[in-house]
């Protein structure tokens, strides 16, 4: 249940949204819709504009063109817009000088309702019950991020909206965020991540949105992604270039390139698998190694945003997600 | 952040209606802002600057070695007589760079230092509209200020008297006043001395919002606050002097007459005024509008 059927405004509906400073654009016409219950990748390479979606989403910056809605509401509008929103963009701050507890108090005090009797819940939900009283000016990296979790989950959020909650954690930190944020989510919030890690989004997210140069190239599930990539294989042959001719000629087999010296192919069934096989025997192209390869997110991720996008792998949200291949050659 | 740690409870039945929060506003910003304040080192700078200036005076008083008095300035024949004139002597002087130095300390810092701290988006995403954020700042400067002059004067009072006594005192017309009359005088005059005060905080606001960088806002504030100063003192530009804000930190004289002379403080209310208000407002206007991309 993704709460996406249920009549309400979902907790995020952008559309158009466009960010020029001068002549840069750096988000060039989004449209993405989290709904209840997601658990939402926002994908991108550095500078492909994420942040700057996130920052309008939380209404600290204005958009060019196009608009924002959290719950219904647009956030430049009214302030109550957040009420149900939460989280950070780039790193939370916090005043270095006031202890842990202190910069709670403050945040709850500018949230006003109940949000102060949720600080002792929120600190023991994050660990840092023992390190409150200390100024946050001496908290290590980890324990930033983690009160910043404390601080979103003081407004009882709805909708938690973080940035690259994992950055700079190490693996210890970065399992305890992703099991406090599955957690949340198991709890029912709807979470919108935007993060580098692809192996994290890919535990967490039911679904992504992946942003290249400012512009969406895919949202959906990912298990959509991944089934609208095909089948992935990779074979060696006797004889690689005769190999490589008979694949590219063969129907139902696409994407065909070498990778790390092997070819690489998708296919639309094992029916046509079966029928190049047969092929290359006949071109003289004997097997040497036919094998499936298990497409990841971060394949898929790879596909979309790199290259110099004329190469026609990367699509427009909403259409069918291309044939990647693996960047990496393992069986 | 273990795995064992309790949960938020988020259950529709946990959550207060959302039309029934209870919305923050100016004053709490406000108190948090001096909150803030009591917690930054620049604000120990200024009052301490407050404090130690009006005593070292007082000691350069002491140990002159013609204790006589004299010089060219007002009250300068007596300020071996009695302590309350130590106060306003500090006001004449404290116009060209102190006060001004004092005040900007906070009002150049006080947005600059969220920007670049990154605060200010921490604060922007909670439940107060920015305009509410900008009040309770701008009121917690001028409170500092105003804060920072009467504890001048209150020391420059008191250190004052101890070194020459708790007496009456000559005004500008050259009549004598007890010293009970004095103090009104003396605290009357730190009042008027507040307008051109509330002009600098102004332009320290405007600066801190626009540049984003605190030491380029408290610097600026103070050379503006210079540059009035050296306006007036340049040849040819007399006809301006009524009209600067350097001019303003003497509209206080005007109470030490006999009858008290109230135009220069109604000139200085709205010279002051013409300065002071375009720079909060725009200062205003560009904190409400303005993208918060840093940090």
């Amino acid at each position: 249940m993704t709460g996406a059927d249920s009549g309400a405004p979902p907790p995020v509906e952008v559309r158009g949204l466009v960010k020029r400073y001068g002549e840069l654009e750096a988000v060039a016409g989004v449209d993405l819709t989290v709904h209840a219950g997601d658990v939402y990748g926002y994908l991108g390479p550095n500078g492909a504009g994420k942040t700057t979606c996130l920052r309008m989403m939380l209404g600290l910056i204005r958009p060019t063109e196009g608009t924002v809605r959290l719950f219904g509401r647009d956030p430049l509008e009214t302030v109550q817009a957040l009420d149900d929103v939460a989280g950070f963009v780039e790193a939370p701050t916090f005043y270095p000088y006031l202890s842990g507890r202190r910069n709670l108090e403050l945040l709850a005090a500018f949230d006003g309702g109940e949000a102060a009797d949720r600080i002792d819940q929120a600190l023991e939900t994050v660990d840092l019950t023992d390190r409150a009283k200390d100024k946050i000016g001496g908290y290590s990296h980890g324990m930033r991020q983690r009160i910043g979790i404390a601080a979103a989950l003081l407004r009882d959020p709805k909708l938690l909206l973080l940035d690259e909650p994992a950055t700079g954690l190490d693996p210890a930190g970065m399992r305890d965020m992703r099991l406090l944020i599955r957690r949340l989510a198991d709890q029912g919030m709807t979470v919108l991540l935007s993060s580098h890690l692809l192996a994290e989004v890919e535990e967490l997210c039911n679904r992504v949105a992946i942003v290249r140069t400012g512009k969406i190239v895919y949202e959906g599930a990912i298990s959509d992604l991944k089934r609208g990539a095909g089948a992935t294989y990779r074979l060696s042959s006797t004889n690689d270039e005769r190999a490589l001719a008979v694949c590219r000629a063969q129907p139902g087999i696409g994407d065909v390139r070498t990778v790390h010296g092997k070819i690489s192919f998708t296919a639309a069934d094992d029916g046509a698998v079966a029928e190049l096989s047969q092929a290359l025997v006949e071109a003289g192209a004997l097997i040497r190694a036919l094998a499936p390869q298990t497409v990841t997110l971060e394949d898929l991720f790879f596909s979309l945003t790199e290259g110099d996008g004329t190469d026609g792998r990367g699509v427009p949200a909403g259409e069918p997600a291309p044939a990647p291949a693996p960047a990496e050659a393992s069986p | 952040m273990s795995s064992t740690a309790p949960t938020i409870d988020i259950a529709p039945g946990g959550r207060a209606a959302a039309g029934a929060r209870r919305r923050p506003g100016v004053g709490v910003v406000y108190r948090w802002e001096l909150l803030k304040l009591r917690y930054q080192k620049r604000t120990y700078l200024g009052l301490g600057a407050s404090v130690l200036v009006p005593i070292l005076f007082v000691l350069a008083i002491h140990f002159r070695h013609d204790r006589r008095g004299g010089g060219d300035f007002a009250f300068a024949s007596y300020l071996t007589k009695s302590g309350l004139v130590v106060p306003l002597v500090m006001l004449l002087f404290g116009a060209v760079w102190l006060f001004p130095l004092i005040t900007a300390l906070v009002a150049g810092d006080i947005f600059a230092s969220e920007d670049h701290n990154g605060t200010l988006k921490t604060v922007l995403t909670r439940s107060l509209e920015r305009w509410h954020i900008f009040a309770g700042k701008a009121l917690a400067a001028a409170t500092y200020a105003t804060t920072a002059i009467f504890i001048s004067g209150t020391v420059a009072v008191v250190a004052g008297s101890i070194q020459s006594g708790f007496n009456s005192v000559q005004t500008l017309s050259g009549t004598i006043v007890s010293a009970p009359k004095g103090l009104e005088l003396v605290y009357l005059s730190l009042l008027v001395y507040l307008i051109p005060i509330a002009t600098v905080v102004c332009i320290g606001l405007l600066l801190s919002t626009i540049t984003r960088n605190s030491a380029a806002a408290v610097v600026g504030t103070l050379m503006i606050s210079l540059l009035f100063q050296l306006i007036g003192i340049l040849p040819g530009l007399g006809a301006l002097g009524p009209y600067l804000l350097s001019t303003q930190f003497n509209a206080w004289q005007g109470l030490l007459r006999q009858p008290i002379d109230w135009s220069p403080i109604v000139r200085a209310a709205w010279v002051c005024a013409m300065y002071g208000v375009p720079a909060l407002a725009t200062a205003f206007l560009v904190f409400l509008r303005r993208d918060v991309a840093g940090g």
